[in-house]
């Protein structure tokens, strides 16, 4: 609520900017906003529809004891009202606590070894190189497969006796052998494991786009006074991508926070429930499966809270400058 | 472009996306009644595999031409997804198939409270009779809402050859027994019994066994009507289970194995020779022969009960069983019941148990049963004193749900007898 809020620059005004000097009468106004409405009004039909009421009915939910298949007239059931008892339960769940604990176990993994990963390796294919072409192509392969074929196939290649142990064996490194996806105490790194394969390539690409937009003149100034290869990247090309790696970490956060399709794919349920449950998995499994929709709105309810606080408190601390009059209020 | 036909295009553009959205907001509601008489039936059923997707398709077949302007749509459905998943959904968007698969316990009894299934009582009473006690479960307060076409109750499927190689003359009648078998089949190089600890609920029914064994049949039925777990054998079952876990029976990395997908699931494992036996209801011949390479039910395959376990407290002849019903949502058209009775005429009772797809319900259709298997489990089934519907059945989804995780944490080594108990105590008291 400060002064600051004037636009900041002149084409915000919404709707087509009139063609200027050739105004028509007054019907040009009123049509214009039929226009909006009718350009608008589907649109936000369906957002409101299948996006926000479905928000506030989870909240609703979230209040109550409710039975699997329920009708509407039950919610007026004495009883049934429960007030918060569902969230109450849920913070006392060592099952759902554990989940938090694996999301953010996730998060922070992501974070700090596929970030540096990727700069490193988006560094190198800038670089000029025989066969780059293909050799991005190569990395960004594992981000076009669909999740579920992705996950499916490392679940074979997983199993006790399948591709991955096969060639452990073959190299002499039996010794190395695993339960990979059966063995709640490793179960979790694996999964880090087939994130990282699926999203390094995403990663690297997003760097290798910010990394063109580096002027090179910038290399080549500090090359000729004398900077190495290696002082250039830590000291012009790694600050100057500053806004891509934040904007990586962004969405490689919230992709961990709502972690759900490789994990249902991949793990199964036991191992799951064991080790690598995650909030939205959980949310599934008691929401759905146990049948119990109001327990399950309420998980839903706290993973929205859980990801919007980190999403609000990381725009404000990292991304303000980036953002600046975009998405939060113009901040200098 | 000009102004006018901008806007026009717009119109145009915004009359499609209205025209659109109300397209998909009736798509869902498909009428069951066209003029003229005619009806469709819809039918969502759980056969997909093995025989059973054939005897219903041509049961439907039948019906149809029995039923001039009557359409039966059949559906097979995983059975999984259909129970936790389809059928909820649809009865609670109000749009349910006609003829659908209801499993007895917790499920139907939420269902008949929400008033979602057609009493039959006074529709098809002739039908009820034919199965007798065997629709007990799908009874609520007296009222029959759904009616079994196969019951059958649970043992082991064992490889005879296997059996043969570790030098195991007959099946074993005790637990120390199946100790010994255990044994004497690892000492063979052979993995003793496969499990799909990975599914949860196939670990979990060893511990309903246990607890079978060792909970009188008063004690199960306070269970299941009032949720009271505070005898001791619900924790005694745990520590049996614990110690026969000692004894390493499993595959390696059982925690991860499914039951019934691919070669590697527990089925798999049986299918091809490379565990001796499983613990399994009865549809689990159908199972393991679709896994086999020439999807034939193997020759080696054999069944046994359960064992009795020496001083326990439980009923000795009590067996694990369940079954498959069906019954009519509130409001569908009469067809339905008739289409429910035909199912379960003897006719097609006979055919469905010639097809080796389970054990009919009806007891004149019991001789049709070809495969020797099936057999087995039959008469076993007919010399049980009391069948123990599967407990997680009957104690409805939310109670059963933190009991297989209570048991299958005991399988992973985190969890203890206790915790079991516990968990289902405070997943009742939410109720």
């Amino acid at each position: 609520m400060t002064a600051t809020l004037q636009p900041a620059g002149p084409a915000t005004t919404a709707g087509p900017a009139p063609t200027p000097g050739r105004r028509r009468p007054r019907s040009s106004a009123a049509r214009q906003r039929i226009e909006i409405v009718l350009l608008v009004g589907p649109a936000l039909i369906l957002f409101l529809g299948f996006v926000i009421l479905p928000v506030i009915l989870a909240a609703v939910y979230s209040l109550y004891n409710l039975p699997p298949a329920f009708r509407w007239e039950q919610l007026a059931e004495p009883d049934r009202f429960i007030g918060l008892a569902n969230y109450q339960r849920a913070f006392d769940s060592p099952e759902f606590v554990r989940a938090i604990g694996n999301n953010f176990i996730i998060l922070f993994a992501s974070l700090l070894i596929q970030g540096p990963l990727a700069i490193g390796i988006a560094l190198l294919l800038n670089r000029p190189l025989r066969g780059r072409t293909a050799l991005r192509l190569l990395i960004f392969v594992p981000y076009v497969l669909a999740e579920v074929i992705a996950g499916l196939a490392w679940k074979l290649l997983l199993q006790p006796s399948g591709g991955v142990n096969a060639m452990l064996e073959s190299l002499g490194l039996g010794f190395l052998q695993q339960n990979w996806l059966a063995d709640p105490s490793i179960a979790l790194w694996t999964l880090f494991w087939i994130l990282t394969w699926k999203y390094l390539g995403f990663a690297i690409i997003l760097m290798l786009a910010g990394l063109q937009g580096v002027p090179e003149e910038l290399a080549e100034a500090a090359a000729i006074d004398g900077a190495s290869w290696w002082q250039i990247q830590r000291h012009i090309t790694i600050p100057l991508l500053g806004p891509t790696i934040r904007i990586w970490a962004f969405l490689s956060m919230i992709g961990a926070l709502q972690l759900f399709d490789m994990v249902w794919v991949t793990v199964a349920p036991t191992v799951r429930g064991m080790a690598t449950e995650t909030m939205a998995t959980y949310m599934v499994q008691q929401g759905q499966f146990a049948g119990q929709p109001g327990y399950g709105s309420a998980i839903a309810v706290i993973l929205f809270f859980i990801s919007l606080a980190v999403a609000l408190i990381y725009q404000r601390l990292a991304l303000r400058r980036d953002l600046a009059g975009a998405v939060t209020r113009g901040v200098r | 472009m000009n102004r006018r036909s901008t806007t026009r295009l717009v119109t145009l553009a915004a009359a499609t996306g209205l025209a659109v959205a109300s397209l998909t907001g009736c798509a869902g509601g498909g009428g069951d009644e066209g003029g003229d008489g005619e009806v469709t039936l819809t039918w969502w059923h759980n056969g997909t595999t093995g025989p059973l997707p054939e005897v219903w398709e041509e049961v439907a077949t039948e019906f149809e031409e029995a039923h001039p302007g009557v359409t039966v749509e059949q559906t097979g459905y995983q059975n999984e997804d259909l129970q936790r998943t389809l059928i909820p959904n649809a009865l609670a968007a109000g749009d349910p198939p006609d003829l659908f698969q209801v499993w007895p316990g917790g499920e139907l009894r939420d269902q008949v409270e929400n008033g979602y299934l057609m009493p039959l009582d006074d529709v098809i009473p002739d039908t009820i009779d034919s199965v007798g006690a065997t629709v007990n479960p799908w009874q609520v307060e007296g009222a029959t809402y759904g009616i079994p076409f196969t019951f059958g109750i649970e043992g082991f499927w064992y490889n005879t050859d296997l059996f043969e190689q570790a030098g195991i003359d007959a099946p074993p009648t005790t637990l120390d027994e199946l100790i010994d078998d255990v044994g004497a089949l690892r000492e063979a190089g052979i993995t003793p019994i496969a499990v799909g600890a990975g599914d949860k609920w196939p670990a979990a029914h060893w511990w309903y066994q246990f607890a079978l064994h060792s909970c009188s049949p008063e004690t199960l039925q306070a269970a299941e009507t009032e949720f009271d777990f505070s005898d001791d054998c619900w924790v005694e079952a745990g520590e049996q289970l614990e110690d026969f876990l000692g004894i390493d029976p499993f595959q390696e990395g059982f925690l991860g194995t499914p039951a019934q997908q691919g070669a590697g699931s527990s089925a798999g494992l049986v299918a091809n020779g490379q565990a001796a036996m499983e613990l399994m209801g009865h549809w689990n011949a159908g199972v393991i022969g679709g896994l086999t390479p020439d999807q034939q039910v193997p020759e080696f395959l054999g069944w046994f009960p359960f064992p009795g376990i020496e001083g326990a407290a439980g009923d000795p002849t009590a067996a694990l069983g369940g079954g498959d019903g069906f019954a009519c949502s509130a409001e569908a058209p009469p067809e339905c019941a008739e289409l429910l009775e035909f199912i379960m005429s003897e006719d097609v009772q006979a055919k469905f148990a010639a097809s080796g797809a389970g054990i009919p319900t009806v007891p004149a259709a019991t001789s049709s049963l070809e495969d020797p298997n099936l057999t087995l489990v039959a008469e076993g089934l007919a010399a049980s004193s009391f069948v123990q519907l599967w407990l997680d059945t009957a104690f409805g989804t939310t109670v059963g749900n933190a009991m297989n995780d209570g048991i299958v944490n005991l399988f992973g080594g985190s969890g203890t007898p206790d915790e079991i108990v516990t968990k289902m105590q405070d997943a009742a008291a939410t109720l």
